[in-house]
């Protein structure tokens, strides 16, 4: 396949960044974007221009780090997949594809495509947690009953990999998807029960100090999130958020 | 407790739901004057004369009122301004309603439309009983409910902004009860049922509408 890639580049996060236009032939279908991304980036190398950044680690879908805006959407055009999980064979010859970086104020753009999201770990720092006590007596999380539906749904809601594609996709650059889905977890489940009023205030308090915008239920971080994660979550977290206002001191 | 984005959308969620009862209440006076001029008059000078109506229930509506669009537009700005450089290709459709994504355009359709409602029967009204205080005549109110559809382009406004009445609820309607955390086994229905009111109530003021445009115009 040979492609027209219009991509992202910026020096740092002090200056201005615009599209460039970049030419590359022999693709394989088989090729993973990333892939594709090597090989233009073996190219600009080998003529002595500077390789385009881009975040990615894992690359089979687990670690959340590859974050690309491809074509209009978080992690290209297929659904249920990070960007190292999309596959040139969803793209045609001839086709111009537009790259950007995750957009949002909470995630400024450090190089090129790759983009600053401390700004989760720090919602994360703010109660994404639970305080156990690890000195060797802690309890074996095994022998604590707890019903079927509300692990699943707990895990379901851990499977999360906080790549930030709900903020990226979201009209607003909301973060409530993944914040809700982190209050989920442990809301769910007896171990964070005795923390959950003062978790979900706090991280809330975070999100909205970190510069994310307000959801308004659009529904495009459900569809967009390469894990799935519901917006049920997101009822969820603002029933505890209610609930929580109402006890909290 | 409004100071955080999780409040506000939840104030926003019960604001709209009020504006929905009150919608629902709105469409079933004025449908009656479709069948009887004589029903829709003693159910309009109950309202106009209650005093729990009038000084109570009226206050809180047009509180309701001011604060979802006030919220609605400061929401917009918070929204509009956590993303500085937009993306040069964006494509909403594929992951969410054209509804959903443009709340502030049907939000403000709607507000205009209040503009002109108001200046067609709220002002007259408050003119009427509080500042002319001229003598209550509980005849009146359908002969001015018709003659304000004599004119095809009263009429062609309203159709309009019944319209997007139309889109604004079935975006916000539905997207309330998420808000307030209902999003469980009854959503589908919650769906179903907020889609088929979101299109009967403003299809039957477009009705209203033009059934006295043309039987009166």
């Amino acid at each position: 396949m040979k492609l027209t890639l219009k991509i992202w580049r910026q020096a740092n996060s002090k200056v201005k960044g615009k599209l460039f236009e970049y030419s590359i032939s022999d693709v394989s279908p088989d090729m993973s974007f990333l892939e594709m991304m090597d090989v233009l980036n073996e190219e600009l190398i080998q003529k002595g221009d500077d390789p385009i950044a881009f975040d990615h680690d894992c690359r089979e879908g687990i670690c959340g780090m590859c974050s690309m805006f491809i074509n209009g959407q978080a992690h290209g055009p297929d659904r249920l997949v990070t960007t190292c999980q999309l596959h040139m064979r969803k793209f045609k010859d001839g086709d111009t594809i537009t790259i950007e970086p995750f957009r949002a104020n909470a995630f400024p753009v450090i190089k090129d495509l790759v983009v600053d999201r401390s700004s989760f770990e720090r919602i994360q720092q703010a109660g994404g947690f639970i305080s156990i006590n690890t000195s060797g007596n802690t309890q074996d999380a095994n022998s604590i009953p707890i019903e079927k539906n509300d692990a699943d749904d707990a895990f379901d809601a851990a499977t999360c990999i906080g790549c930030g594609a709900c903020v990226a996709s979201c009209k607003n650059a909301s973060a409530m998807l993944f914040v809700s889905a982190k209050v989920s977890q442990y809301a769910l489940l007896p171990q964070g029960k005795v923390e959950a009023t003062n978790r979900v205030l706090n991280m809330v308090k975070q999100m909205d100090e970190e510069g994310f915008g307000n959801c308004t239920n659009t529904g495009a971080c459900e569809v967009e999130c390469p894990k799935g994660i519901s917006l049920e979550n997101i009822a969820r977290m603002n029933r505890e958020y209610l609930g929580a206002s109402i006890k909290s001191k | 407790m409004i100071s955080s984005s999780v409040s506000r959308k939840i104030t926003m969620a019960i604001s709209g739901l009020f504006l929905v009862i009150f919608l629902a209440q709105h469409f079933t006076i004025n449908i009656t004057s479709v069948f009887s001029e004589k029903t829709f008059n003693e159910l309009s000078h109950f309202m106009g004369t209650n005093p729990l109506v009038q000084f109570v229930l009226q206050p809180i509506l047009i509180f309701g009122v001011v604060y979802h669009f006030l919220m609605g537009f400061y929401l917009e700005i918070i929204n509009r301004s956590s993303r500085n450089i937009k993306y040069s290709f964006y494509k909403g459709s594929s992951n969410s309603s054209w509804m959903s994504r443009n709340m502030i355009i049907s939000g403000l359709v709607i507000l205009s439309f209040l503009g002109l409602h108001f200046y067609d029967f709220w002002f007259p009204e408050i003119d009427y009983k509080y500042l002319k205080i001229l003598p209550e005549n509980p005849e009146r109110y359908y002969e001015e409910l018709v003659h304000k559809f004599n004119n095809p382009i009263r009429v062609v406004l309203y159709v309009i902004s019944f319209v997007f009445l139309a889109l604004h609820l079935l975006h916000g309607f539905d997207s309330a009860f998420q808000s307030i955390g209902v999003n469980n086994k009854y959503s589908i229905a919650i769906k179903k049922g907020t889609t088929i009111f979101s299109l009967i109530i403003p299809l039957g003021f477009v009705f209203i509408a033009l059934f006295h445009y043309l039987n009166h115009g």
